[in-house]
């Protein structure tokens, strides 16, 4: 065990953002501390495909009545999971959920006034193959607002949940639509420092993988922390 | 110009959000049907070995308020200190998952006391859960551990808490026993009683 390549915060968003008004309370105000990682950090649970339902991938079907399905524009979203050091991620599970097509989340807590779909749930879930691919088909979300101010309007996206091997690379984040442009203007999306960091959570257009007269196909390939390379041992110490 | 390297960059994080159950607990947010049960409900799911406890516990924002909209995850060895998938007890997950309670939005994982796991130089640590908490307003997963208030000479040795700087802030990582077994372990985000989170 060699530990994993450390986090880099300056990528990620900072805790406190105060243009999400939610994370000024919700944000930790002393640095969190470093430790390297032991066994409990570079383990994980296990998950395996057996588990998964038949329809766990299909959220156009999955909560749909026999014979019905859910509304809106057909997609695929497919892609890879990686690790930093480029490694694919294979047997890992991948949960993800969104609003419907209209921009409503199956909630007791959502307020917005667009309708239910009563074909639609909201959530699937995938494991990827043996070279760390996974694909799932669903219908493309609504944008939504929320409040935030009273102007904020969520762009399309479709929240992700990721385990990979080991404890230390869980994440949770949220794909985006190529040519959205509500992805520029959300305070969500603006918690990341980066454009290039934005960008790497917008999903490509990718004809390649459409099917004729059913479904278009977007690209979203996932990086998790990738372990540290080398044949020379850890200082004893570790510090 | 220099070579390029050949390193990726993380994706990077994004809140969890308010609907987070939906993903994660969909039974428990009534959306019922599409999976049997909701993962991580259970963490024991045979004749596992050693002591079972209970972690109950509250995840509290700056201004004190429970959260109701949290998802709390919990990662453990099991008593002899193994992990599930490295030659642990088969009965026993080590992972557990839970939205808290509707109303009060308190956590509770029925588990194991865990064994001790060996430090990277061969020392042990105390007995610990990994925890990792998500939320709407939480940009980037916290990570943080719950040690036993009850195991004065194992937490004394451990290679975290002996080094920790702010040291009066250990506290914030014990769980207190409660009796029958039931341990209690409250977080706070923010505030005199911040929970000490970790980098790892
Ligand atoms: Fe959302």
């Amino acid at each position: 065990m060699t530990g994993f390549i450390p986090r880099d915060r300056r990528w990620h968003p900072p805790a406190l953002t105060p243009g999400y008004k939610t994370s000024v309370k919700r944000s930790p105000s002393f640095a969190p501390l470093s430790f390297p990682t032991s066994p409990s950090e570079e383990s994980g649970p296990v998950f395996r495909d057996d588990m998964l339902g038949p329809q766990d991938g299909d959220l156009i079907h999955n909560f749909a009545k026999p014979g019905e399905s859910a509304v809106g524009p057909r997609i695929i979203v497919h892609g890879r999971v990686l690790d930093e050091c480029g490694r694919p991620v294979p047997n890992t599970l991948v949960e993800v959920w969104q609003a419907n097509a209209g921009g409503r989340y199956r909630h007791k807590k959502e307020s917005y006034l667009a309708p239910l779909d009563p074909n639609f749930g909201g959530c699937g879930r995938v494991v990827t193959d043996e070279h760390g691919f996974y694909e799932f088909r669903t219908i493309q979300p609504g944008p939504y607002p929320w409040p935030n101010t009273m102007a904020d309007w969520r762009p399309a996206h479709i929240h992700f949940s990721v385990f990979g091997h080991s404890f230390a690379q869980r994440l949770i984040t949220q794909m985006y639509f190529e040519g959205d442009p509500l992805i520029w203007k959300c305070p969500i999306v603006d918690t990341i420092p980066s454009r290039a960091g934005i960008e790497s959570l917008v999903a490509a257009l990718d004809m390649s993988r459409a099917i004729p007269m059913d479904s278009l196909a977007y690209k979203f390939d996932i990086v998790l922390r990738g372990r540290r390379q080398t044949h020379f041992e850890n200082r004893p110490e570790g510090l | 110009m220099v070579q390029k390297l050949d390193i990726l960059r993380e994706s990077p994080s994004q809140t969890a959000g308010p609907y987070v159950h939906i993903g994660c607990t969909p039974n428990f947010s009534g959306i019922t049907g599409i999976y049997p049960e909701d993962l991580g409900t259970r963490m024991i799911t045979g004749d596992a070995a050693g002591e079972r406890i209970t972690i109950k516990g509250t995840v509290h924002d700056g201004a004190g308020t429970a959260l109701r909209d949290a998802l709390v995850e919990v990662w453990q060895a099991d008593a002899a200190g193994k992990f599930a998938g490295q030659g642990g007890d088969a009965a026993f997950t080590g992972w557990g998952r839970s939205a808290g309670d509707m109303a009060t939005g308190e956590f509770t994982f029925e588990t194991v006391k865990p064994g001790a796991v060996s430090w990277p130089d061969g020392r042990k640590q105390a007995p610990h859960v990994t925890f990792w908490i998500v939320a709407r307003g939480i940009n980037l997963g916290l990570h943080t551990r719950m040690y036993f208030a009850d195991e004065d000479a194992a937490n004394a040795q451990d290679p975290i808490l002996s080094r920790l700087e702010h040291s009066q802030r250990i506290p914030t990582l014990l769980a207190q026993p409660e009796g029958n077994g039931v341990y209690r372990f409250d977080i706070h985000l923010q505030g005199a009683q911040e929970t000490i989170f970790f980098d790892i």
